[in-house]
């Protein structure tokens, strides 16, 4: 295969890569006035990146002697992460402008376009080298967006944290690549799967179990979500939803890939793990929400729990389940920015944010379409039937049935009650409590048509999308299982 | 005695260890962390080295530069944000980084 075919199916990353670069350069010479110029460029170039896997990036297969992959399964994902980071540039400037005073500084985009490049080869790596190279492309940028409004104090915590705490996740994955180096003697996936298909030693065991911890790190699955609460919360909100959103589905891409395409022939030692995330998450993320009083923290332990229903998908191991991720993390990241963008219109008098869930109080009386929208986005977390969110659940406990994992789908949908009843009490605070001051309105069409276009998504409205979903995620799931 | 890959493995495991232990149980100086984090990443490598020479594939020194260049990169970023961080609270104590709790 010449180079250019090569770089032909790369061609998404290539066009983020450039231009973040070029973005960078625009930065240094225009300043912080051209922010907001900065900033659509970039959606045009995260845009671009979309159009770019019509061609072979999406059906090409393997790539640079096998370190790259560009197959459905990676294009189904890159559209996702690439919307969830363009939303995550658009709701940034108004809010930078409105709490910090001055400006965003024009490198806020370039950092989302660098993260971007990187979950793209996350979720497109089939070799270890790539999935490293990838997983720290991205956690190198996140961690400075983490911590971008510098004159906070909580920014900056939060920043740190989640640098000692994926940098420690970043070890432990790659102890375990070690590990499976050695034993199986390649980096590459499929001579990975090969090693897994022999005899099993007690090294390639050992490798599994820590790449799946350094892998949970990253989607923040139970036991290794500690950092999430705390970076959600102290990250800029705008920051917060682009890492709700964007990078959780690019762990999951790449967990995914990780457990088909690598240690496929060693599904039964890697359920146990998934199974044991999966539960845990799940009634962490319910039960651990209940006290919570900050509306960002309350959607941390959300979205730890709505990660533990997508490996519930995982845990499956068949199309179905894979396909269930896919459709799990589409309608996800549309309740998660749909919440966020509401969270970003919660601001008193003087413009500063509020967080607190009691300021909610009477929103029903004061700003009725706000609070018909997050009515809808908490019901449909819960997974109220006539809404999307109920759908996604739907998907991800059929394929577990179908697998044969009855006691998984029965305690999972058991603890979910659980979860409905936070997200509820949000609901409750809106309706039924005594109105507390309305919050400021704002003037941005563009948020406002955001929340509305993600509120008809999650809404009835989109089981209209379903066979059109469901056949696209059916052929991005049959794409890791070659053989059947 | 000869040294074989064994050797190599157990002085990695323990540095790995090592490098966990000191993230978990320190309590004094951030600065600590981030050494405990470089050290983490360096029984990494040292795996990665000794597996290459046993099994006589490069690949996994290839993969050793990749970890020191990222290691570099991460080492930057992690004092940048150590410095902001200094600069709104005037302490790097790790029982001091408590803003947010719950």
């Amino acid at each position: 295969m010449d180079y250019a075919a090569n770089l032909a199916m790369t061609l998404p990353e290539l066009i983020l890569g450039a231009g973040a670069i070029i973005l960078m350069l625009v930065a240094a010479w225009g300043g912080p006035a051209s922010t907001r110029a900065i900033s659509w460029a970039a959606v045009a170039i995260l845009a671009g990146a979309c159009l770019a896997l019509i061609g072979p990036a999406s059906y090409g297969g393997a790539a640079f002697d096998g370190l790259y992959r560009a197959d459905a399964f990676a294009a189904f994902a890159k559209v996702l992460i690439f919307i969830a980071a363009a939303v995550g540039i658009i709701m940034a400037p108004d809010f930078f402008e409105r709490t910090h005073g001055d400006d965003l500084r024009p490198e806020y985009p370039v950092l989302i376009l660098l993260s971007a490049a990187g979950m793209g080869l996350m979720v497109s790596a089939s070799d270890m080298l790539t999935l490293y190279v990838g997983l720290e492309l991205q956690s190198l940028a996140a961690y400075v967006l983490a911590s971008f409004m510098r004159r906070d104090t909580r920014s900056a915590e939060a920043g740190l944290k989640y640098f000692v705490l994926g940098a420690l996740a970043s070890g432990i994955l790659l102890y375990g690549i070690s590990l499976v180096y050695g034993f199986s003697g390649t980096t590459l996936f499929s001579g990975i799967a090969a090693a897994y298909a022999g005899p099993q030693s007690l090294g390639l065991l050992f490798g599994l179990v820590f790449v799946f911890a350094g892998i949970a790190f990253k989607i923040s699955a139970v036991p290794f979500h500690m950092w999430t609460p705390d970076v959600y919360e102290g990250a800029p909100t705008p920051v917060t939803a682009f890492f709700a959103s964007a990078p959780k589905v690019a762990a999951m891409g790449l967990a995914v890939r990780v457990a088909v395409e690598a240690m496929g022939p060693a599904t039964d030692q890697w359920r146990q793990i998934v199974i044991f995330a999966a539960l845990a998450s799940i009634v962490l993320g319910a039960v651990a929400a209940i006290g919570q009083t900050n509306i960002k923290r309350l959607l941390a332990y959300s979205s730890i729990n709505n990660v533990g229903f997508a490996l519930v998908g995982l845990a499956a191991g068949t199309p179905e389940g894979v396909s269930g991720v896919l459709i799990y993390m589409t309608i996800y990241i549309a309740m998660t920015l749909g919440s966020f963008l509401i969270v970003l219109q919660m601001r008193g008098e003087d413009g500063q944010p509020i967080e607190s869930i009691a300021a909610l109080s009477g929103m029903s009386r004061t700003r009725p379409g706000l609070a018909a929208a997050l009515a809808i986005f908490m019901f449909s977390l819960a997974g109220i039937p006539p809404l999307f969110g109920f759908y996604a659940k739907f998907a991800v406990f059929d394929a577990a049935v179908r697998a044969g994992l009855f006691p998984l789908a029965v305690v999972g949908i058991a603890a979910s009650t659980i979860g409905a009843y936070y997200y509820l009490r949000v609901v409750k605070t809106m309706y039924f409590d005594e109105p507390a001051p309305a919050f400021v309105k704002g003037n941005s069409p563009i948020e406002g048509g955001l929340i509305a276009l993600t509120a008809a998504f999650v809404s009835p409205l989109g089981y209209l999308a379903i066979p059109l979903l469901g056949g696209w995620t059916m052929s991005a799931a049959h794409a890791l299982f070659p053989a059947i | 005695m000869t040294i074989g890959l064994i050797h190599y493995l157990v002085v990695a495991a323990i540095l790995f260890t090592m490098g966990v232990l000191g993230i978990f149980l320190n309590r004094k100086n951030l600065i600590v962390i981030l050494m405990a984090i470089e050290l983490i990443l360096l029984a990494v490598n040292l795996n990665l080295v000794a597996f290459s020479a046993y099994l006589h594939d490069l690949v996994g020194q290839i993969f050793a530069m990749f970890v020191l260049t990222v290691a570099a990169g991460e080492a930057a970023i992690g004092l940048a944000i150590l410095v902001i961080y200094f600069r709104g609270r005037g302490t790097i104590a790790v029982d001091d980084v408590n803003r947010m709790k719950g």
